[in-house]
């Protein structure tokens, strides 16, 4: 543990590190585009005419505010299995209502409006589940600019309609197959294009990792999950929620529904891992399998051997597959003001049933680990409690992995 | 002088050869690189996920890794080849998790207690430098830094500091083994590189012939040659050293025809 800070809210420090974690670990050839991007990201904070600009497509491009939904029938289906004094209300952040389906998009608006001021004229991401590779190609499109989804060759399969949609959007999408073929290997492959394209491409990375300025820029461009959540809770509640949850692969959604909170003492914080097909086995839960490392651009925690080789990571969800996780939650994780737990695929996909049943919502597989979690905290906590999770993806995207995994063949 | 110093000299180009340690028979090939005459080792540490190195790097890490390779192995083989050649310099290559998983402090022991001179990381820039860079310097290792052509004149100064053993410049912005970049933007480079610093310069990236190789022996301190050699271990396996040798050779004589035709045209 760490002293308690003043402030939660105050990371990074000007080298861009929280605590122990984050940094600028690139090539040499990266670190001047680095430097640049962060001189260009404060002037843009600076600038009333950028801010209002994201400000005019989250809400007429990207269809912001979100709702906030009281979940009824989850919650009533949670009493109806627990003591009655317990069964807390659970609300969800509506996010998957987003243009293109996932809170991916929210990051991939400030980004290019960044890459436009830079003068940048060619757009490169990884993509995992896909989502953050087809709000990349939505946001190329709108803009006009040329766009590279690099995607690893195995989640290239399991997400097919994915890979469609990125391709309709006009982006090319590029085949990853050294490593596991997965997420990781994905940005292995664009970092390396960005290194031979310095001077024209813009990398918009798609979660809160990477070396600094990302995570920082990430987490500021979806705090506006938290920052709605928070005003829509207290206009409808008159009072803060007492437990937000959600899912973590990098964890751009989770910090960007968190941090606005961060400094409300009273609310509490579960970010939810992949524990895959269990902690003993292969998944993909950095915090509570892993260990300090340096990989990507950050310092975080990382599934590892003893030599520092990375490990390969495993989730029925694509977007949570990868071994590691953005800084800002290693730093929230050791200084105790976040609690990290994981749910296995077969946890998820009951939850992603349930959810389906009660609420008349398919979610990606992505909350799915969300809702696990929010289900068995809701039957721990009295009924006067709220929970607020987010639902940061539909499932669409999903159905074929969930019916392969329920043995149905369509 | 060091041992890193002593092949810079400035009649005489200096010739730094890579290969991925584990992949094939390396003390073999270290054997076949110093015979062939190459002035200074590069050993590469295999690592996962090589983002700074093209597909020929990238499958001698996987090779490597997948015939088991440990770290301890490579400390064994850097320290067996410092039994064998105690005045060739060694220098390590890598990625920075390998070297920081155990602590900075046991990765400089490491390296002194195997006699190896010097350590290029890839991804800890001068910005990072306290992850590593003051337990290499503590323990008597160089720290090799790279520069590029997007590092400016601006940023060089910074860039050099507790930089030593030699100034590595990366000739081309992109991944290793691939491109070449032209001679004169590379003359360029090492003129600016030389007027700001007393370490000898080496170029490398994407020289992959005796004719490339050459060239640069003409302006710069070393040269710096990896992928074709890897390319060779790959191609010949358990017969590799003997090819290593004789292309490590050629490398060899057309660099020191090099500035025998520049001393002669002078």
């Amino acid at each position: 543990m760490i002293d308690t800070p003043n402030s939660y809210r105050t990371q990074p420090d000007s080298e861009g590190h929280f605590g122990a974690y984050g940094g600028r670990y690139v090539a040499e050839t990266l670190m001047p585009l680095v430097l640049e991007l962060e001189a260009e990201y404060n002037r843009a904070k600076a600038d009333p005419a950028f801010k209002a600009e994201f400000d005019y497509l989250l809400e007429h491009y990207v269809g912001r505010p979100s709702p906030l939904y009281y979940a009824e029938r989850l919650t009533d289906a949670v009493r109806a299995e627990c003591d009655e004094s317990k069964g807390a209300e659970i609300w969800f952040k509506r996010d998957e209502l987003n243009h293109t389906g996932a809170h991916k998009i929210n990051n991939c608006i400030g980004q290019i409006l960044l890459a436009i001021r830079m003068g940048k004229t060619r757009i490169i991401a990884e993509t995992g589940a896909g989502q953050h590779g087809v709000a990349t190609a939505t946001v190329a499109a709108r803009f006009g600019l040329p766009c590279i989804i690099y995607m690893g060759a195995r989640d290239m399969e399991r997400q097919a309609p994915n890979v469609f949609r990125m391709k309709l959007l006009g982006a090319q999408v590029i085949g990853v197959e050294s490593g596991a073929r997965t997420l990781k290997d994905a940005m292995n492959e664009a970092l390396r294009d960005w290194v031979a394209n310095v001077d024209d491409t813009f990398y918009i990375i798609g979660t809160a990792a990477g070396p600094h300025p990302y995570p920082e820029l990430v987490r500021d461009f979806q705090s506006v999950i938290g920052t709605e959540a928070r005003a829509q809770m207290l206009s409808r509640t008159e009072r803060l929620p007492d437990l937000l949850v959600a899912a973590i692969g990098g964890g751009s959604n989770a910090i960007g529904l968190f941090h606005p909170f961060l400094d409300d003492k009273d609310v509490a914080m579960l970010g939810v891992e992949a524990a895959g097909h269990g902690l003993d086995k292969q998944h993909a839960a950095s915090l509570a399998g892993g260990a300090p490392g340096i990989l990507h651009g950050n310092k975080t925690y990382l599934l590892q051997d003893e030599d520092g080789q990375i490990a390969e990571a495993h989730s029925i969800s694509a977007g949570l597959d990868y071994p590691g996780i953005g800084p800002e939650h290693a730093w929230l994780k050791d200084s105790g003001r976040v609690e990290y737990t994981s749910v296995t695929d077969t946890q998820a996909l009951t939850a992603f049933q349930l959810l389906c049943k009660t609420e008349g919502i398919i979610p990606a597989l992505e909350p799915a680990h969300a809702i696990a979690a929010v289900v068995e905290r809701a039957k721990t906590m009295p009924r006067d409690k709220i929970i607020l999770a987010n639902l940061c993806g539909r499932g669409d995207k999903d159905i074929f992995t969930v019916a392969e995994a329920l043995g149905v063949e369509l | 002088m060091t041992r890193l110093a002593t092949p810079f000299s400035p009649d005489r180009p200096a010739l730094v050869a890579f290969i991925t340690a584990g992949d094939g028979d390396t003390a073999a090939n270290l054997d076949a690189l110093v015979a062939g005459g190459a002035d200074v080792i590069e050993l590469g540490m295999p690592f996962t996920d090589p983002m700074a190195d093209g597909p020929a790097i990238q499958e001698a890490n996987l090779r490597s890794l997948g015939a088991g390779t440990t770290t301890a192995d490579i400390f064994a083989l850097a320290a067996a080849f410092r039994d064998r050649h105690p005045d060739t310099p060694m220098i390590l290559m890598g990625y920075a998790n390998p070297m920081v998983r155990r602590g900075p402090d046991w990765f400089a022991a490491q390296c002194r207690d195997a006699g190896v001179d010097g350590v290029i990381c890839v991804d800890i820039p001068v910005e990072e430098d306290a992850a590593l860079g003051p337990a290499l310097r503590a323990a008597g290792v160089a720290v090799i830094r790279l520069a590029t052509p997007t590092t400016d004149a601006a940023r060089l100064p910074f860039v050099l500091e507790g930089a030593g053993g030699f100034l590595y410049y990366v000739s081309v912005a992109g991944i290793t083994g691939k491109q070449q970049a032209a001679q004169a933007s590379i003359a360029d480079a090492v003129a600016r590189l030389k007027a700001a610093t007393d370490l000898p310069v080496a170029v490398g990236f994407g020289v992959r012939t005796p004719d490339q190789a050459a060239e640069i022996a003409r302006v710069a301190d070393g040269v710096v040659v990896g992928s074709a050699i890897v390319e060779l271990i790959a191609q010949h396996r358990e017969n590799a050293p003997q090819y290593v040798e004789a292309f490590v050779a050629s490398l060899r004589r057309a660099m020191d025809g090099a500035r025998n035709t520049e001393e002669i045209s002078a």
